[in-house]
Protein backbone atom coordinates (compact mmCIF):
# COMPACT_ATOMS: atom_id res chain seq x y z
CA UNK A 1 0.00 0.00 0.00
CA UNK A 2 1.34 3.08 -1.13
CA UNK A 3 2.32 6.54 1.97
CA UNK A 4 -0.82 8.23 2.36
CA UNK A 5 -1.19 11.90 1.69
CA UNK A 6 -2.49 13.34 4.57
CA UNK A 7 -5.07 16.48 3.09
CA UNK A 8 -3.90 19.37 6.01
CA UNK A 9 -7.03 20.47 7.35
CA UNK A 10 -9.26 18.44 6.40
CA UNK A 11 -11.39 17.06 8.88
CA UNK A 12 -14.67 15.51 6.81
CA UNK A 13 -18.15 14.59 8.34
CA UNK A 14 -18.41 14.57 12.07
CA UNK A 15 -17.65 11.25 12.95
CA UNK A 16 -16.10 9.53 15.75
CA UNK A 17 -14.45 6.06 17.40
CA UNK A 18 -17.33 5.57 19.74
CA UNK A 19 -17.81 4.49 23.53
CA UNK A 20 -14.80 1.89 23.91
CA UNK A 21 -15.93 -1.94 23.01
CA UNK A 22 -19.45 -0.20 21.52
CA UNK A 23 -18.17 -0.33 17.58
CA UNK A 24 -16.89 -2.85 15.36
CA UNK A 25 -13.72 -2.98 14.03
CA UNK A 26 -13.38 -0.43 11.10
CA UNK A 27 -16.07 1.98 11.71
CA UNK A 28 -16.85 5.10 12.91
CA UNK A 29 -19.59 6.62 14.44
CA UNK A 30 -21.85 8.88 12.50
CA UNK A 31 -24.80 11.47 13.95
CA UNK A 32 -26.23 11.12 10.49
CA UNK A 33 -28.37 8.86 8.74
CA UNK A 34 -26.66 8.48 5.36
CA UNK A 35 -29.11 7.73 2.41
CA UNK A 36 -27.72 4.58 -0.10
CA UNK A 37 -29.73 2.78 -2.36
CA UNK A 38 -29.17 0.28 -5.54
CA UNK A 39 -32.15 1.80 -6.86
CA UNK A 40 -35.00 4.23 -7.25
CA UNK A 41 -37.22 4.52 -4.69
CA UNK A 42 -40.69 2.02 -4.56
CA UNK A 43 -43.65 4.24 -3.90
CA UNK A 44 -46.02 1.37 -3.01
CA UNK A 45 -49.16 2.35 -2.07
CA UNK A 46 -50.02 0.92 1.05
CA UNK A 47 -53.47 0.03 -0.40
CA UNK A 48 -51.67 -2.14 -2.41
CA UNK A 49 -48.71 -3.19 -0.04
CA UNK A 50 -49.17 -6.72 1.24
CA UNK A 51 -46.16 -8.83 2.99
CA UNK A 52 -46.21 -12.70 2.70
CA UNK A 53 -44.08 -15.65 4.51
CA UNK A 54 -44.23 -18.73 1.74
CA UNK A 55 -41.58 -20.87 0.77
CA UNK A 56 -40.78 -24.23 3.47
CA UNK A 57 -43.53 -23.36 5.62
CA UNK A 58 -46.62 -25.36 6.97
CA UNK A 59 -49.03 -22.11 6.66
CA UNK A 60 -48.22 -19.36 4.00
CA UNK A 61 -49.28 -15.82 4.99
CA UNK A 62 -50.11 -12.79 3.36
CA UNK A 63 -51.06 -9.15 5.21
CA UNK A 64 -52.38 -6.37 3.67
CA UNK A 65 -51.05 -3.15 5.68
CA UNK A 66 -54.18 -3.09 7.72
CA UNK A 67 -53.46 -6.83 8.90
CA UNK A 68 -49.62 -6.20 9.65
CA UNK A 69 -50.54 -3.14 11.90
CA UNK A 70 -52.59 -5.55 13.95
CA UNK A 71 -50.22 -8.15 14.45
CA UNK A 72 -47.89 -7.55 18.04
CA UNK A 73 -45.13 -4.97 17.93
CA UNK A 74 -41.57 -4.51 19.80
CA UNK A 75 -39.80 -1.34 20.49
CA UNK A 76 -36.39 -2.25 19.02
CA UNK A 77 -33.45 0.53 20.28
CA UNK A 78 -30.01 -1.16 18.18
CA UNK A 79 -27.52 0.40 16.97
CA UNK A 80 -26.03 -0.46 13.25
CA UNK A 81 -23.43 -0.84 11.26
CA UNK A 82 -23.05 -0.09 7.87
CA UNK A 83 -20.64 -1.88 5.61
CA UNK A 84 -19.33 1.32 4.11
CA UNK A 85 -18.13 2.24 7.41
CA UNK A 86 -20.47 4.40 9.22
CA UNK A 87 -22.57 3.43 12.60
CA UNK A 88 -25.45 4.95 14.53
CA UNK A 89 -25.76 4.28 18.14
CA UNK A 90 -29.39 3.83 19.68
CA UNK A 91 -31.46 3.87 16.53
CA UNK A 92 -35.29 3.28 18.01
CA UNK A 93 -37.49 0.99 15.89
CA UNK A 94 -41.18 -0.78 16.10
CA UNK A 95 -42.05 -3.36 14.46
CA UNK A 96 -42.90 -7.13 14.40
CA UNK A 97 -40.38 -9.57 15.20
CA UNK A 98 -39.48 -12.41 12.47
CA UNK A 99 -40.27 -15.03 16.08
CA UNK A 100 -43.42 -14.11 15.90
CA UNK A 101 -43.81 -14.29 11.74
CA UNK A 102 -42.00 -17.99 11.28
CA UNK A 103 -44.23 -19.31 14.10
CA UNK A 104 -46.86 -17.96 12.45
CA UNK A 105 -46.49 -19.75 9.27
CA UNK A 106 -44.75 -22.33 10.92
CA UNK A 107 -41.09 -22.08 9.00
CA UNK A 108 -39.35 -25.63 8.34
CA UNK A 109 -36.36 -24.14 6.19
CA UNK A 110 -32.34 -23.52 6.78
CA UNK A 111 -32.90 -20.05 5.16
CA UNK A 112 -34.53 -16.68 4.42
CA UNK A 113 -34.80 -14.70 1.37
CA UNK A 114 -36.14 -11.37 1.74
CA UNK A 115 -37.47 -9.96 -1.63
CA UNK A 116 -38.74 -6.28 -1.83
CA UNK A 117 -39.97 -3.56 -3.93
CA UNK A 118 -37.91 -2.87 -7.02
CA UNK A 119 -36.35 -6.59 -7.04
CA UNK A 120 -33.49 -6.28 -4.50
CA UNK A 121 -32.95 -9.56 -2.25
CA UNK A 122 -30.75 -10.66 0.71
CA UNK A 123 -30.11 -13.97 2.27
CA UNK A 124 -29.75 -14.91 5.55
CA UNK A 125 -29.41 -17.80 7.71
CA UNK A 126 -32.63 -18.44 9.74
CA UNK A 127 -30.73 -18.82 12.90
CA UNK A 128 -29.81 -15.09 12.43
CA UNK A 129 -33.50 -14.16 11.92
CA UNK A 130 -35.07 -15.73 15.19
CA UNK A 131 -34.39 -15.26 19.12
CA UNK A 132 -35.05 -11.79 19.26
CA UNK A 133 -32.69 -10.96 16.25
CA UNK A 134 -34.60 -9.24 13.38
CA UNK A 135 -38.11 -7.30 12.95
CA UNK A 136 -39.98 -6.14 10.09
CA UNK A 137 -40.11 -2.51 11.00
CA UNK A 138 -42.49 -0.07 9.83
CA UNK A 139 -41.36 2.99 12.00
CA UNK A 140 -38.41 4.77 13.42
CA UNK A 141 -37.69 7.52 15.51
CA UNK A 142 -41.30 7.56 16.92
CA UNK A 143 -42.75 8.17 13.30
CA UNK A 144 -43.95 6.52 10.00
CA UNK A 145 -40.41 4.58 7.79
CA UNK A 146 -39.57 7.55 5.03
CA UNK A 147 -39.75 6.16 2.23
CA UNK A 148 -35.94 7.08 1.45
CA UNK A 149 -35.08 4.96 4.26
CA UNK A 150 -37.22 1.99 3.39
CA UNK A 151 -40.69 2.48 4.27
CA UNK A 152 -43.41 1.63 4.48
CA UNK A 153 -41.52 -1.58 6.00
CA UNK A 154 -37.85 -2.51 6.01
CA UNK A 155 -36.13 -5.48 7.73
CA UNK A 156 -34.24 -5.01 10.84
CA UNK A 157 -31.70 -7.24 11.57
CA UNK A 158 -28.77 -5.18 13.14
CA UNK A 159 -26.61 -7.94 14.04
CA UNK A 160 -25.31 -7.91 10.56
CA UNK A 161 -24.45 -5.42 8.77
CA UNK A 162 -26.94 -2.99 7.20
CA UNK A 163 -27.27 -4.21 3.78
CA UNK A 164 -29.21 -7.21 5.43
CA UNK A 165 -31.32 -5.19 6.85
CA UNK A 166 -33.64 -4.76 3.44
CA UNK A 167 -35.52 -1.77 2.20
CA UNK A 168 -39.05 -1.86 1.04
CA UNK A 169 -39.26 -5.52 2.29
CA UNK A 170 -42.75 -7.36 0.44
CA UNK A 171 -42.38 -10.59 2.02
CA UNK A 172 -39.90 -13.68 3.20
CA UNK A 173 -39.16 -16.95 1.29
CA UNK A 174 -38.25 -19.47 3.86
CA UNK A 175 -35.83 -21.60 1.63
CA UNK A 176 -34.03 -25.29 2.07
CA UNK A 177 -30.94 -23.87 -0.02
CA UNK A 178 -28.76 -20.59 0.38
CA UNK A 179 -29.46 -18.08 -2.33
CA UNK A 180 -26.96 -15.59 -2.31
CA UNK A 181 -29.05 -11.78 -2.76
CA UNK A 182 -28.21 -9.07 -4.43
CA UNK A 183 -25.22 -7.76 -3.09
CA UNK A 184 -23.72 -11.10 -2.03
CA UNK A 185 -23.57 -12.76 -5.50
CA UNK A 186 -22.00 -9.76 -6.69
CA UNK A 187 -18.91 -9.39 -4.15
CA UNK A 188 -20.25 -9.24 -0.57
CA UNK A 189 -19.64 -10.80 2.04
CA UNK A 190 -22.70 -14.09 2.55
CA UNK A 191 -22.97 -13.40 6.59
CA UNK A 192 -21.51 -10.11 7.15
CA UNK A 193 -21.01 -10.02 10.75
CA UNK A 194 -19.88 -6.74 11.41
CA UNK A 195 -17.47 -8.19 14.87
CA UNK A 196 -15.47 -10.39 12.17
CA UNK A 197 -15.47 -7.72 9.87
CA UNK A 198 -16.83 -10.23 7.06
CA UNK A 199 -17.45 -7.41 4.59
CA UNK A 200 -16.55 -8.65 1.53
CA UNK A 201 -16.55 -12.46 -0.25
CA UNK A 202 -13.66 -14.11 1.32
CA UNK A 203 -12.97 -11.94 4.02
CA UNK B 1 -7.96 8.42 -24.13
CA UNK B 2 -5.35 10.84 -25.45
CA UNK B 3 -3.07 8.88 -27.90
CA UNK B 4 0.04 10.14 -26.49
CA UNK B 5 -0.35 8.28 -23.30
CA UNK B 6 0.13 4.39 -23.47
CA UNK B 7 -2.77 2.23 -22.22
CA UNK B 8 -2.44 1.59 -18.17
CA UNK B 9 -4.50 1.67 -15.21
CA UNK B 10 -5.06 5.02 -13.72
CA UNK B 11 -3.43 5.81 -10.74
CA UNK B 12 -3.41 8.33 -7.40
CA UNK B 13 -0.79 10.46 -7.94
CA UNK B 14 0.00 14.18 -5.51
CA UNK B 15 -1.20 17.33 -6.92
CA UNK B 16 0.22 20.23 -5.79
CA UNK B 17 -1.34 23.89 -5.24
CA UNK B 18 0.24 26.67 -7.19
CA UNK B 19 -2.33 29.13 -7.03
CA UNK B 20 -5.90 29.75 -6.16
CA UNK B 21 -8.05 32.29 -8.36
CA UNK B 22 -11.76 33.30 -6.27
CA UNK B 23 -14.17 33.26 -9.41
CA UNK B 24 -17.27 34.17 -7.49
CA UNK B 25 -18.38 34.39 -4.22
CA UNK B 26 -19.11 30.65 -4.28
CA UNK B 27 -16.21 28.85 -6.28
CA UNK B 28 -13.01 29.20 -6.39
CA UNK B 29 -10.53 27.67 -9.34
CA UNK B 30 -7.05 25.79 -8.20
CA UNK B 31 -4.28 25.60 -10.41
CA UNK B 32 -2.34 22.31 -9.75
CA UNK B 33 1.07 21.46 -10.48
CA UNK B 34 0.67 17.31 -11.26
CA UNK B 35 3.47 15.71 -12.05
CA UNK B 36 4.08 13.23 -15.23
CA UNK B 37 0.63 14.21 -15.73
CA UNK B 38 -0.33 12.76 -19.21
CA UNK B 39 -2.96 15.29 -20.31
CA UNK B 40 -6.51 15.29 -21.02
CA UNK B 41 -9.55 15.59 -23.20
CA UNK B 42 -12.06 18.47 -22.77
CA UNK B 43 -14.82 17.60 -20.27
CA UNK B 44 -13.21 15.33 -18.66
CA UNK B 45 -12.88 15.21 -14.99
CA UNK B 46 -10.58 13.97 -12.31
CA UNK B 47 -11.19 12.74 -9.02
CA UNK B 48 -9.79 13.97 -5.88
CA UNK B 49 -9.02 11.92 -2.56
CA UNK B 50 -8.58 13.71 0.99
CA UNK B 51 -7.40 11.76 3.79
CA UNK B 52 -7.88 13.56 7.38
CA UNK B 53 -5.34 12.22 9.72
CA UNK B 54 -7.07 9.44 11.46
CA UNK B 55 -7.42 7.98 8.01
CA UNK B 56 -11.00 8.37 6.89
CA UNK B 57 -10.95 9.58 3.58
CA UNK B 58 -13.53 11.20 0.97
CA UNK B 59 -13.38 11.19 -2.82
CA UNK B 60 -15.05 13.10 -5.23
CA UNK B 61 -15.47 13.89 -8.69
CA UNK B 62 -14.09 17.04 -10.30
CA UNK B 63 -14.21 18.34 -14.41
CA UNK B 64 -11.52 19.76 -15.54
CA UNK B 65 -11.56 23.73 -16.37
CA UNK B 66 -8.17 24.01 -18.22
CA UNK B 67 -7.52 23.64 -21.99
CA UNK B 68 -5.39 20.61 -22.91
CA UNK B 69 -2.63 22.37 -23.65
CA UNK B 70 -2.97 24.09 -20.92
CA UNK B 71 0.88 23.65 -18.61
CA UNK B 72 -1.11 23.26 -15.48
CA UNK B 73 -4.31 21.64 -14.30
CA UNK B 74 -7.41 24.02 -13.40
CA UNK B 75 -10.34 22.88 -11.36
CA UNK B 76 -12.96 24.86 -10.48
CA UNK B 77 -14.85 24.20 -6.63
CA UNK B 78 -17.96 25.54 -6.17
CA UNK B 79 -18.63 25.20 -2.45
CA UNK B 80 -21.55 23.30 -1.43
CA UNK B 81 -22.73 24.63 2.29
CA UNK B 82 -23.68 21.04 3.33
CA UNK B 83 -20.78 19.70 1.51
CA UNK B 84 -18.02 17.75 2.95
CA UNK B 85 -15.13 18.09 0.58
CA UNK B 86 -16.23 21.50 -1.78
CA UNK B 87 -15.63 23.69 1.69
CA UNK B 88 -12.04 22.15 2.38
CA UNK B 89 -10.91 22.96 -1.17
CA UNK B 90 -12.64 26.26 -2.06
CA UNK B 91 -11.65 27.73 1.54
CA UNK B 92 -9.01 26.16 3.31
CA UNK B 93 -6.60 24.88 0.67
CA UNK B 94 -3.54 27.07 0.10
CA UNK B 95 -0.80 27.48 -2.51
CA UNK B 96 2.21 24.60 -1.28
CA UNK B 97 -1.12 22.18 -0.25
CA UNK B 98 -1.16 18.73 -1.94
CA UNK B 99 -3.86 16.19 -2.49
CA UNK B 100 -4.51 12.81 -3.69
CA UNK B 101 -5.82 13.28 -7.61
CA UNK B 102 -6.51 10.37 -10.20
CA UNK B 103 -7.03 11.03 -14.13
CA UNK B 104 -8.64 12.29 -16.74
CA UNK B 105 -11.06 10.27 -16.56
CA UNK B 106 -14.40 9.70 -18.70
CA UNK B 107 -14.71 9.32 -22.36
CA UNK B 108 -18.17 10.13 -22.95
CA UNK B 109 -18.31 13.36 -21.77
CA UNK B 110 -15.63 15.02 -24.60
CA UNK B 111 -15.20 17.13 -27.20
CA UNK B 112 -12.33 17.12 -29.73
CA UNK B 113 -11.59 19.53 -32.04
CA UNK B 114 -11.84 16.96 -35.07
CA UNK B 115 -15.41 17.07 -34.90
CA UNK B 116 -16.38 19.79 -37.56
CA UNK B 117 -20.34 19.97 -36.29
CA UNK B 118 -21.63 23.07 -34.87
CA UNK B 119 -20.90 23.08 -31.17
CA UNK B 120 -24.04 23.56 -28.61
CA UNK B 121 -23.19 23.65 -24.83
CA UNK B 122 -25.54 23.98 -22.06
CA UNK B 123 -24.47 25.09 -18.98
CA UNK B 124 -26.60 25.06 -15.51
CA UNK B 125 -24.76 26.59 -12.23
CA UNK B 126 -21.28 24.92 -12.15
CA UNK B 127 -22.18 22.81 -14.78
CA UNK B 128 -19.90 25.64 -16.98
CA UNK B 129 -16.79 24.01 -16.17
CA UNK B 130 -15.77 21.16 -18.55
CA UNK B 131 -18.08 23.33 -20.73
CA UNK B 132 -15.26 26.44 -20.24
CA UNK B 133 -12.67 23.60 -20.84
CA UNK B 134 -14.22 22.89 -24.52
CA UNK B 135 -14.58 26.54 -24.98
CA UNK B 136 -10.73 27.69 -24.44
CA UNK B 137 -9.49 24.65 -26.24
CA UNK B 138 -11.70 25.66 -29.10
CA UNK B 139 -10.27 29.51 -28.74
CA UNK B 140 -7.11 28.19 -29.67
CA UNK B 141 -7.92 26.53 -33.19
CA UNK B 142 -7.53 28.49 -36.09
CA UNK B 143 -10.40 27.39 -38.15
CA UNK B 144 -13.16 26.39 -35.43
CA UNK B 145 -16.51 25.26 -35.77
CA UNK B 146 -19.14 27.44 -34.75
CA UNK B 147 -20.48 27.70 -30.96
CA UNK B 148 -23.38 28.32 -28.89
CA UNK B 149 -23.03 28.86 -25.21
CA UNK B 150 -26.69 28.75 -23.18
CA UNK B 151 -25.69 29.60 -19.51
CA UNK B 152 -28.42 29.31 -16.53
CA UNK B 153 -27.92 30.75 -13.14
CA UNK B 154 -29.84 31.78 -10.51
CA UNK B 155 -27.78 35.23 -10.10
CA UNK B 156 -25.66 37.48 -11.82
CA UNK B 157 -22.95 36.57 -8.87
CA UNK B 158 -23.05 32.97 -9.79
CA UNK B 159 -21.96 33.35 -13.03
CA UNK B 160 -18.21 31.50 -13.27
CA UNK B 161 -15.67 32.79 -15.74
CA UNK B 162 -18.17 35.82 -16.56
CA UNK B 163 -15.36 38.21 -18.31
CA UNK B 164 -13.49 35.18 -20.17
CA UNK B 165 -16.76 33.98 -21.75
CA UNK B 166 -18.07 38.10 -22.78
CA UNK B 167 -14.10 38.51 -24.18
CA UNK B 168 -14.27 35.20 -26.02
CA UNK B 169 -17.49 36.36 -27.51
CA UNK B 170 -16.37 39.48 -28.11
CA UNK B 171 -13.83 38.45 -30.52
CA UNK B 172 -15.37 35.36 -32.10
CA UNK B 173 -17.99 36.13 -34.38
CA UNK B 174 -18.88 32.57 -34.81
CA UNK B 175 -18.97 32.29 -30.83
CA UNK B 176 -22.83 33.20 -29.59
CA UNK B 177 -23.60 33.28 -25.79
CA UNK B 178 -26.92 33.13 -24.04
CA UNK B 179 -27.63 33.75 -20.24
CA UNK B 180 -30.46 32.69 -18.09
CA UNK B 181 -30.74 33.91 -14.71
CA UNK B 182 -33.53 31.82 -12.89
CA UNK B 183 -33.59 34.00 -9.65
CA UNK B 184 -32.65 37.16 -9.61
CA UNK B 185 -31.11 39.36 -12.18
CA UNK B 186 -29.05 43.17 -13.28
CA UNK B 187 -31.85 45.73 -13.33
CA UNK B 188 -30.76 46.53 -16.99
CA UNK B 189 -30.92 42.95 -18.16
CA UNK B 190 -33.27 42.48 -20.78
CA UNK B 191 -32.37 38.70 -21.81
CA UNK B 192 -33.61 35.72 -20.23
CA UNK B 193 -35.16 35.21 -16.85
CA UNK B 194 -36.37 31.62 -16.42
CA UNK B 195 -35.86 28.25 -16.20
CA UNK B 196 -34.37 26.44 -19.71
CA UNK B 197 -37.00 25.24 -21.86
CA UNK B 198 -37.91 24.49 -24.97
CA UNK B 199 -38.50 28.00 -26.65
CA UNK B 200 -35.06 28.70 -24.31
CA UNK B 201 -33.40 25.98 -26.44
CA UNK B 202 -35.37 26.59 -29.78
CA UNK B 203 -33.99 30.20 -29.69
CA UNK B 204 -30.47 29.53 -28.20
CA UNK B 205 -28.89 26.68 -30.04
CA UNK B 206 -28.61 25.47 -33.74
CA UNK B 207 -31.33 23.76 -35.67
CA UNK B 208 -31.79 20.14 -36.72
CA UNK B 209 -31.10 21.13 -40.03
CA UNK B 210 -27.20 21.92 -38.64
CA UNK B 211 -26.84 18.94 -37.04
CA UNK B 212 -25.78 20.17 -33.89
CA UNK B 213 -22.93 18.13 -31.30
CA UNK B 214 -25.10 19.36 -27.93
CA UNK B 215 -23.12 18.83 -24.24
CA UNK B 216 -25.82 19.18 -21.36
CA UNK B 217 -23.99 19.78 -17.78
CA UNK B 218 -25.65 20.85 -14.58
CA UNK B 219 -27.58 19.77 -11.74
CA UNK B 220 -29.03 16.18 -12.56
CA UNK B 221 -32.87 18.61 -12.85
CA UNK B 222 -31.79 20.91 -15.04
CA UNK B 223 -29.89 18.27 -17.36
CA UNK B 224 -32.90 16.07 -17.39
CA UNK B 225 -35.34 18.30 -18.48
CA UNK B 226 -33.01 20.06 -21.41
CA UNK B 227 -32.28 16.90 -22.38
CA UNK B 228 -35.81 15.30 -22.98
CA UNK B 229 -36.82 18.96 -24.41
CA UNK B 230 -34.28 18.32 -26.76
CA UNK B 231 -35.32 14.73 -28.00
CA UNK B 232 -38.80 16.45 -28.46
CA UNK B 233 -37.67 19.49 -30.40
CA UNK B 234 -36.30 16.44 -32.95
CA UNK B 235 -32.11 16.37 -32.03
CA UNK B 236 -31.14 12.54 -32.46
CA UNK B 237 -30.55 11.08 -28.96
CA UNK B 238 -27.28 11.01 -30.08
CA UNK B 239 -26.46 14.28 -30.86
CA UNK B 240 -27.11 14.86 -27.30
CA UNK B 241 -24.20 14.06 -24.10
CA UNK B 242 -24.98 14.36 -20.77
CA UNK B 243 -23.31 14.88 -17.38
CA UNK B 244 -25.43 15.11 -14.64
CA UNK B 245 -23.52 17.05 -11.05
CA UNK B 246 -26.18 15.75 -8.87
CA UNK B 247 -28.19 18.14 -6.48
CA UNK B 248 -26.66 21.56 -7.04
CA UNK B 249 -23.09 21.16 -8.72
CA UNK B 250 -20.34 19.46 -7.54
CA UNK B 251 -20.58 15.55 -8.48
CA UNK B 252 -21.17 13.12 -5.77
CA UNK B 253 -22.21 14.95 -3.07
CA UNK B 254 -22.92 12.87 -0.20
CA UNK C 1 -36.39 17.54 1.42
CA UNK C 2 -34.94 16.46 -2.00
CA UNK C 3 -36.89 13.49 -3.73
CA UNK C 4 -34.00 10.79 -4.27
CA UNK C 5 -33.99 10.97 -8.43
CA UNK C 6 -32.94 14.54 -8.14
CA UNK C 7 -29.94 13.38 -6.11
CA UNK C 8 -29.18 11.17 -9.35
CA UNK C 9 -25.59 11.00 -10.93
CA UNK C 10 -24.87 9.03 -14.46
CA UNK C 11 -22.68 6.92 -15.52
CA UNK C 12 -19.47 9.33 -15.86
CA UNK C 13 -19.19 9.33 -11.76
CA UNK C 14 -18.30 6.03 -12.10
CA UNK C 15 -15.80 6.24 -14.46
CA UNK C 16 -13.25 6.59 -12.25
CA UNK C 17 -14.13 3.43 -10.58
CA UNK C 18 -14.53 1.87 -13.74
CA UNK C 19 -10.86 2.37 -15.26
CA UNK C 20 -9.73 0.60 -12.28
CA UNK C 21 -11.64 -2.83 -13.63
CA UNK C 22 -11.45 -1.76 -17.82
CA UNK C 23 -8.15 -0.62 -19.51
CA UNK C 24 -10.25 1.97 -22.20
CA UNK C 25 -13.07 3.84 -20.66
CA UNK C 26 -16.08 2.37 -20.68
CA UNK C 27 -18.48 5.47 -20.40
CA UNK C 28 -18.66 6.02 -23.87
CA UNK C 29 -18.88 1.81 -24.70
CA UNK C 30 -22.79 1.23 -25.98
CA UNK C 31 -24.66 -1.57 -23.39
CA UNK C 32 -27.50 -3.56 -24.06
CA UNK C 33 -29.57 -4.38 -21.42
CA UNK C 34 -30.37 -7.84 -20.72
CA UNK C 35 -33.83 -7.08 -19.60
CA UNK C 36 -35.09 -4.70 -22.53
CA UNK C 37 -32.66 -5.03 -24.96
CA UNK C 38 -32.57 -0.77 -25.10
CA UNK C 39 -28.91 0.34 -25.64
CA UNK C 40 -27.07 3.22 -24.15
CA UNK C 41 -23.19 4.63 -23.33
CA UNK C 42 -22.64 3.83 -20.02
CA UNK C 43 -22.07 7.20 -19.30
CA UNK C 44 -25.38 8.14 -19.76
CA UNK C 45 -27.10 5.16 -17.92
CA UNK C 46 -28.37 6.14 -14.20
CA UNK C 47 -26.28 5.18 -11.06
CA UNK C 48 -26.92 3.94 -7.57
CA UNK C 49 -24.51 4.23 -4.61
CA UNK C 50 -25.86 1.42 -2.00
CA UNK C 51 -23.60 -0.42 -0.35
CA UNK C 52 -21.75 -0.72 -3.88
CA UNK C 53 -21.98 0.74 -7.06
CA UNK C 54 -25.07 0.29 -9.66
CA UNK C 55 -25.55 1.25 -12.94
CA UNK C 56 -29.23 0.69 -14.28
CA UNK C 57 -31.08 0.97 -17.47
CA UNK C 58 -32.78 4.53 -18.02
CA UNK C 59 -35.43 2.83 -20.09
CA UNK C 60 -36.49 -0.34 -17.97
CA UNK C 61 -34.72 0.22 -14.71
CA UNK C 62 -32.86 -3.23 -15.08
CA UNK C 63 -29.62 -3.52 -13.04
CA UNK C 64 -26.60 -3.56 -15.96
CA UNK C 65 -23.84 -3.66 -13.39
CA UNK C 66 -22.60 -3.86 -10.16
CA UNK C 67 -19.50 -2.94 -8.30
CA UNK C 68 -18.31 -4.06 -5.31
CA UNK C 69 -14.49 -2.64 -4.07
CA UNK C 70 -12.61 -4.37 -1.48
CA UNK C 71 -9.61 -2.92 -0.51
CA UNK C 72 -7.05 -5.73 -2.52
CA UNK C 73 -9.94 -6.59 -5.01
CA UNK C 74 -12.56 -5.35 -7.24
CA UNK C 75 -15.94 -7.22 -8.11
CA UNK C 76 -17.88 -6.37 -10.75
CA UNK C 77 -21.01 -7.86 -11.74
CA UNK C 78 -21.86 -7.80 -15.25
CA UNK C 79 -24.59 -10.17 -16.35
CA UNK C 80 -27.19 -6.91 -16.86
CA UNK C 81 -25.58 -6.37 -19.89
CA UNK C 82 -25.69 -8.36 -23.50
CA UNK C 83 -23.41 -6.76 -25.19
CA UNK C 84 -20.57 -3.88 -24.90
CA UNK C 85 -19.85 -1.89 -27.69
CA UNK C 86 -16.25 -0.18 -26.98
CA UNK C 87 -15.30 2.50 -30.04
CA UNK C 88 -12.07 1.61 -31.01
CA UNK C 89 -9.96 5.29 -29.50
Amino acid sequence: MSDRIISRGFLGRRRDAGPPGRVPPGQYVTPDFPVLSAGPTPRTPLDRWTFEVRGNVMRPQRWSWAEFQALPRDEVKADIHCVTKWSKLDTQWRGVSLDFLLETVEAKGEFVVAFCDGGYTTNLPLADVVGGKAWVVDEYGGSPLDAEHGGPARLLVPHLYFWKSAKWVRGLEITMDDQPGFWEEAGYHNRGDPWKEERYRGD
Amino acid sequence: MPSSAPARRIEWRAARVIETRDETPHARTLVLDVPEWPGHHAGQHVDVRLTAEDGYQAERSYSIASAPSSRYLELTIERLDDGEVSPYLADVVQPGDVFELRGPIGGYFIWLPQLRRPLALIAGGSGIVPLMAMLRLRAMLDDAPSAHLLYSVRSPEDVIYGAEIERLAASDARLSVACTFTRRHAPDWNGYTRRIDRMMLEEAIPALGESPLIYVCGPTSMVELAATELVAIGHPPAAIRTERFGPSGTNGNR
Amino acid sequence: MRAMEELLLDGNAAAGLLAQIFVPDVTSALARCVHCQASAALGAVALYQGAGSVLRCRNCEGVLLRVVSAPDRTYIELTGIRCLELPLA
